[in-house]
């Protein structure tokens, strides 16, 4: 393991549960079976990634290189008028290291082509603002994978998906996602183990969706302590009763149980009225890809 | 020394695609007759893949099916299990095993126990059998096969012992999951796995054959690791994690006569026993009353 067992990873500016560690390269392989498989089952050969310039897309980018190879992967920048230039400027290094393809395209013209000039002055708050940059890069991304002949990778950790901390058919919107079930802990520790560069591995997460915006404020816990929390309470079970006798504070506990709770909408796919007798997702049950005549 | 060849088949089997995945079987069977293995195993469910849902009733095969009688005259001289979607004469789908040999379909297997919790959902696709027998062998041992959650339920590995099994064949379809650097080997369910097998072989005083698939579906990747235990409960051999291959080895037979010289459980078995204790609890658990005896 490139970071060590201890609860603080060497020098670094974040924490690394105990609990949370994983074999590293166990993960890096299981990872790396699962893009080959996956592109395998559904008749690709190339990834597209959105590089945001922070650490799981980061993560994914050098996953997918040591799958399929740098040649095979697309990394867009794809940044807004507001974005950080550190983040371009952290993006750019993690296309010069992997070796991988490239492009950038600034969103600046789609959003505020509609938010600027079709909205006629309407008051846009900044959220608002951020989602639909958001669902702007997933469609560049998803036309910019047409040209490219590959899949969308999702870039979006457990962390973020079991508390919502996402903006629907946006950044979690993706053909598979290779990190979807890791902590941002075991996210941080993969990209130590992977080598990441050091800069986005001690930068504060951010959606970066406005300027000064920090996960961790956003949500005012920190990723070790949300991650533990969510550990104990998804993975292992505990109740609201021993998770406060483990130290975590009630109030806490009540905001995130709150928050995966009104967020399970953006992990499943939209209900369909059921009105046949065979309907798609209810009683209609099929893998993703499966073989079809005259293939 | 009375020695078997032994080939685990760890496959990756393609999703719902019979013919390649007979290609694949073929393919193998030539590569372990090269080997001089004796006994070849593939996993579950690896002539069809493993997360079919609905596709469940299209790759299903009779246990007369043309193809399984063509692999067995193509694995003659061998005892080869595969696995398959069953559909039975009653029109039901199962998950089987077949044991080839001869160039016939010498014995059908239906999994007894279908997980569904968790990542599982087998009970809604498949239904699930009700015979457990040991079947001599055309290598001259009994072999008790079973199917990949067959082996989380005691019943199982102590029926087949009971009956007179000497080598414990488990075929299966794991996925990997619970990753933890606190855990041995760093994935959860591998090492349960080996923990169960190495007790279940110690136990019963037998050989256990492990074969588990390799490969993706969907978000599930199959952890493979087939292993080899002996009557001891030593590991004889560990196939790789998630490579796919046909990995060969050997055992000796003669450790089953020294190991159950030696630790005489199973002539200590009681099956008499067992079954008052089982039909007082069965009784009792439907909440027949004492005194309707």
């Amino acid at each position: 393991m490139a970071v060590g067992a201890g609860v603080a990873a060497e020098e670094a500016s974040y924490e690394l549960p105990p609990e949370l560690l994983i074999d590293a390269a166990l993960a890096r392989r299981i990872i790396a079976e699962f893009v080959r498989g996956h592109l395998r089952q559904t008749g690709f050969e190339r990834v597209i990634v959105n590089l945001s310039g922070g650490l799981d897309s980061a993560l994914v980018a050098f996953l997918v290189a040591e799958a399929i190879g740098p040649e095979a992967l697309l990394c867009l920048l794809l940044p807004y008028r507001t974005s950080s230039p550190d983040s371009r400027a952290d993006a750019e290094s993690v296309v010069a290291l992997l070796g991988c393809h490239s492009r950038l395209i600034d969103i600046t013209p789609i959003v505020d082509g509609y938010l600027e000039a079709s909205l006629d002055g309407e008051e846009i708050d900044r959220g608002r603002r951020g989602n639909f940059a958001a669902r702007a890069r997933m469609a560049v991304a998803y036309d910019q994978s047409v040209p490219w002949r590959g899949l969308v990778a999702g870039t979006g950790n457990k962390t973020e998906a079991l508390l919502g901390y996402t903006t629907i058919y946006g950044d979690n919107a993706a053909a598979f996602n290779p990190i979807g079930d890791l902590y941002k802990s075991q996210v941080r520790q993969l990209a130590a183990a992977i080598g990441v560069p050091r800069r986005i591995l001690d930068k504060a997460p951010s959606a970066d969706l406005w300027p000064g915006q920090t996960d961790e404020g956003e949500l005012d816990l920190t990723y070790a302590e949300m991650d533990r929390l969510l550990y104990w309470l998804v993975d292992r079970r505990r109740t609201r009763r021993q998770l406060e006798g483990m130290g975590f504070a009630a109030a806490t506990i009540e905001r995130v149980e709150r928050l995966m709770a009104t967020s399970e909408f953006k992990r499943q796919t939209p209900p369909v009225a059921k009105l046949t007798t065979r309907t798609p997702g209810v009683d209609y049950l099929y893998p993703r890809r499966r073989p079809a005549p005259g293939r | 020394m009375t020695s078997l060849r032994i080939g685990l088949g760890q496959l990756a089997p393609a999703l719902g695609r019979v013919d390649d995945n007979l290609a694949d079987h073929r393919a193998m069977i030539g590569e372990a007759r090269a080997a001089g293995v004796e006994l070849l195993v593939f996993p579950e469910l690896g002539l069809t893949g493993y997360l079919l849902q609905d596709l469940n009733a299209e790759v299903a095969l009779s246990a007369d099916d043309a193809r399984l009688r063509e692999l067995a005259q193509r694995a003659r001289g061998m005892s080869v299990v595969v696995g398959f979607v069953e559909r039975s004469p009653d029109e039901q789908l199962l998950i089987a095993a077949a044991l080839l040999e001869d160039g016939a379909v010498r014995h059908v297997y239906r999994k007894s126990y279908l997980p569904n919790y968790g990542l599982f959902d087998e009970q809604r696709f498949f239904g699930a059998g009700n015979q457990l027998r040991a079947v001599d062998s055309s290598l001259g041992v009994r072999l008790g096969i079973c199917i990949c959650e067959d082996f989380w339920h005691l019943p199982v590995p102590y029926l087949l012992a009971l009956d007179g099994a000497q080598i414990l064949v488990n075929i299966s379809s794991s996925p990997g999951r619970d990753i933890a650097a606190a855990v041995e080997g760093g994935l959860g369910s591998a090492e349960s796995w080996r923990t169960i097998m190495r007790a279940y072989a110690q136990l019963t005083t037998s050989f256990v054959v492990f074969v588990n698939r390799v490969g993706v579906e969907e978000s599930l990747t199959f952890w493979g690791g087939s292993q080899v235990i002996d009557p001891a409960g030593d590991v004889v051999f560990e196939a790789p994690l998630l490579e796919p291959g046909l990995f060969v080895t050997q055992i000796d037979l003669d450790d089953l006569r020294r190991e159950r010289t030696a630790l005489p459980l199973l002539r200590d078995e009681r099956p008499e026993f067992v079954l008052r204790q089982l039909e007082r609890l069965v009784r009792e658990q439907a909440g027949v009353p004492q005194d309707a005896e």
